[in-house]
C-alpha cells in the first residue's frame, strides 16, 4: 500500500506535553502544577448570555468573520485598553481560539521557504504551523539572563532577505516574561528597518503585573505591519469556548478570512455571543482574577527564594521558570523523578523548545492552598536532591 | 493594600500575617499595622467562623423574621432596632426597603424556642405593628460559600 501520510505533516515532532501527559494520566493520584488553562470558571454573567443565545434559538451559522456586534466589541476593547484603533468590518477575525488565528496567519502571510521567527521558549503550536504552511522557523533561543525578552540585537542577527514574519508571544507562556514599551520600542526600530512583518500573540494581555500590557501594534509605524492575535481563553477563563481573534492590516484579514470561511466556516455562535458579554461587561472579573493570579505568583516567588531555587521574576501570564541546572539533571529527569517521587506533575521547559532545557513551567492557576501542598512537596524533593549531591 | 487585604480575610480569617505580606507584596509590619488600625476603627468588626451546623449533632434553628414597625418622632429606626437587637438570640437587624420596615434573623435550639420569642418578645413591643416569620429550612450557601459540596478540579492534568 502506498504511505498514505504527507511528509511534511510525519515530519513534525509530537509535543513534548503529549508524552509528558501519558506518563502523568498514568498516574492516579498525583497533583499537578502542569495546565495552560485558568482554574476559574467562567464568570456566571457571560455564561449566562451563552445559554440565553441556545434559549433564543440562535444556533446558525454567524457571518464567516464574526458577528458584527462582537467585532465592535473588540475594536472597542483593543481601543479602551490599547488605543489602537481598526475597523471592524475589514481589519478583524473573529476565530476559533487564538490557535486558529496562528495558523491562518502563517498560511495567509507566506511563500514557501520565507523564513518565520520564533522566539523560544514559547506556546508549541508556533513551529508546527510555521512547517505546515511551508515557512522556514528559524528559532530565537531567548535567555535567562534577558529575564527572556527579545532583544533588538537577537533580531537583527537572526533576519536574513528571507525574512518574512517575526513571531511576538508576550506576556510569554511558558517564562511568564514580558515586553515593555522600551524593548518593543527597541526592536519595533528593526522591524521597520528591515520590512519584516509581526504575529503578536497576546492571549496573555490582560495577565500582566507590573504595568499595563503594551501592544506592538500601538507604537507608530507597526500597526500596518502586526498581525494582532488575541482571545478570551485566558482573560475571561473561557478555555472551552473556544474563541480568539486576529486584528490586522485589511489585506491580510481578508485572505485570512478567505481560509477561515473554507476551513471553519465561523467561530461558534454561542460562543461569540457570550464573547460581547465578556468584553461589555467583564473588567471587574478580569481585575479580581489578575488580583488572585498576582497573590499566588508572590507566594510562588516568595517559597522559591526561600527554598534557593534561582527564578527571575515574571511579570506576566500565570507560569513561572524555575532554573533547576543546580541538580545536574535535564529538566526532563527532573519532572519525572519529581513525579514518580511526590506525585507532582510540572513541565519540563523543554517541551517549549530547546533553550528551556534547565527550567521547569510551573503554573499558578491553581488555588493557593493548592499550591502550597505541591511547592511543599517541591521544597521536599530539592531538599533530597541537595543531600544527594553532597554524598 | 486595604481594598486587597480585606477581600483575603474576609474568605479567610485565619491567614497567617506573614503569608498575608507575602502575597500583598508588603512588609509584614505594614500588615499588622493595618490591620490594627481598621480593627481600632471598626471597619474590621470580629473573625468569624463559617460553620455548617447540619453536619453536627447540634440542633439550632434559623429563622427570618420580617417586621413591620412605627418608626418615632426624631428616631426614625434606631430606637425600635435597638431593643430588638439587644436580645441575644437575635443573630442579626437590618433596616429593609419595601415592603417592611426591619429584617430580624433569629436563632434558637427549636422551632418552639423561636415562636416564644415572636410571640412573647417580638409582638408585644409598642411599635411592632406586625411580623412574618420564615424559617431556614436548608443553606445551600452562605457568606459566599457553598455549603453542599466541595469542587472538583475537571481540567486535564497537563496542557499547553
Amino acid at each position: 500500500m502506498r504511505n498514505p501520510i504527507a511528509d511534511k505533516c510525519a515530519e513534525i515532532k509530537p509535543s513534548g506535553i503529549r508524552k509528558f501527559f501519558d506518563i502523568v494520566s498514568e498516574m492516579k493520584d498525583a497533583i499537578s502544577l502542569g495546565v495552560g488553562e485558568p482554574d476559574f470558571d467562567t464568570p456566571w454573567h457571560i455564561r449566562d448570555e451563552g445559554i440565553y443565545s441556545l434559549e433564543k434559538g440562535r444556533t446558525f451559522y454567524t457571518s464567516n468573520a464574526g458577528l458584527k456586534d462582537l467585532k465592535i466589541e473588540i475594536c472597542n476593547y483593543l481601543k479602551r485598553k490599547q488605543g489602537i484603533t481598526y475597523d471592524y468590518n475589514n481589519e478583524v477575525l473573529v476565530t476559533v481560539g487564538g490557535s486558529e488565528a496562528i495558523d491562518i496567519a502563517m498560511r495567509a502571510m507566506i511563500n514557501p521557504g520565507e523564513e518565520v521567527l520564533i522566539p523560544q521558549p514559547s506556546y508549541v503550536s508556533y513551529e508546527p504551523c510555521a512547517i505546515l504552511a511551508d515557512a522556514k522557523p528559524v528559532i530565537i533561543n531567548l535567555k535567562a539572563e534577558n529575564e527572556f525578552r527579545l532583544t533588538a540585537r537577537e533580531l537583527r542577527d537572526t533576519i536574513t532577505d528571507k525574512t518574512k514574519l517575526l513571531v511576538l508571544p508576550f506576556p510569554n507562556n511558558p517564562t511568564g516574561a514580558i515586553m515593555e514599551r522600551k524593548d518593543l520600542e527597541e526592536i519595533a526600530e528593526v522591524i521597520i528597518e528591515k520590512d519584516i512583518y509581526v504575529l503578536s500573540d497576546e492571549i496573555y494581555s490582560e495577565l500582566t503585573y507590573k504595568g499595563e500590557h503594551v501592544s506592538i501594534a500601538s507604537l507608530p509605524g507597526m500597526q500596518e505591519r502586526t498581525i494582532l492575535i488575541n482571545g478570551f481563553s485566558k482573560a475571561y477563563a473561557m478555555t472551552g469556548w473556544r474563541l480568539g481573534y486576529a486584528c490586522g492590516p485589511s489585506e491580510i484579514i481578508k485572505q485570512m478570512t478567505k481560509i477561515h470561511q473554507f476551513a471553519i466556516m465561523c467561530a461558534p455562535t454561542t460562543s461569540q455571543y457570550a464573547a460581547v458579554e465578556a468584553l461589555k461587561n467583564g473588567d471587574e472579573d478580569v481585575k479580581e482574577m489578575r488580583t488572585a493570579y498576582n497573590q499566588r505568583r508572590r507566594f510562588l516567588m516568595n517559597a522559591f527564594k526561600e527554598m534557593g531555587l534561582e527564578c527571575f521574576e515574571p511579570y506576566g501570564a500565570f507560569y513561572v521558570f524555575p532554573c533547576i541546572k543546580e541538580f545536574g539533571m535535564t529538566s526532563d529527569e527532573f519532572a519525572t523523578r519529581f513525579l514518580e517521587e511526590e506525585k507532582v506533575a510540572v513541565v519540563p521547559g523543554t517541551a517549549f523548545g530547546d533553550s528551556g532545557e534547565g527550567f521547569l513551567r510551573i503554573s499558578y492557576a491553581y488555588s493557593l492552598e493548592n499550591l502550597k501542598v505541591a511547592i511543599g512537596r517541591l521544597e521536599r524533593f530539592v531538599n533530597k536532591l541537595r543531600a544527594e549531591q553532597k554524598k | 493594600m486595604r481594598e486587597e487585604l480585606l477581600a483575603i480575610i474576609e474568605k479567610n480569617s485565619r491567614i497567617e500575617l506573614k503569608e498575608l505580606a507575602v502575597i500583598l507584596g508588603v512588609e509584614e509590619i505594614d500588615v499588622v499595622n493595618e490591620l490594627a488600625a481598621m480593627e481600632a476603627d471598626g471597619t474590621i468588626c470580629g473573625y468569624h467562623t463559617l460553620i455548617n451546623w447540619e453536619n453536627t449533632s447540634i440542633d439550632k434553628v434559623t429563622a427570618l423574621i420580617e417586621v413591620r414597625v412605627t418608626p418615632q418622632r426624631g428616631q426614625g429606626f434606631d430606637n425600635i432596632a435597638e431593643r430588638i437587637y439587644k436580645y441575644p438570640e437575635v443573630r442579626s437587624v437590618y433596616l429593609i426597603s419595601g415592603g417592611y420596615d426591619l429584617l430580624v434573623t433569629l436563632e434558637g435550639k427549636s422551632l418552639k424556642e423561636v415562636s416564644n420569642f415572636v410571640s412573647d418578645k417580638l409582638s408585644t413591643l409598642d411599635t411592632v405593628l406586625s411580623t412574618a416569620t420564615h424559617f431556614i429550612l436548608k443553606k445551600y450557601k452562605d457568606h459566599g460559600t457553598v455549603l453542599a459540596k466541595k469542587p472538583v478540579d475537571e481540567r486535564e492534568m497537563i496542557t499547553p
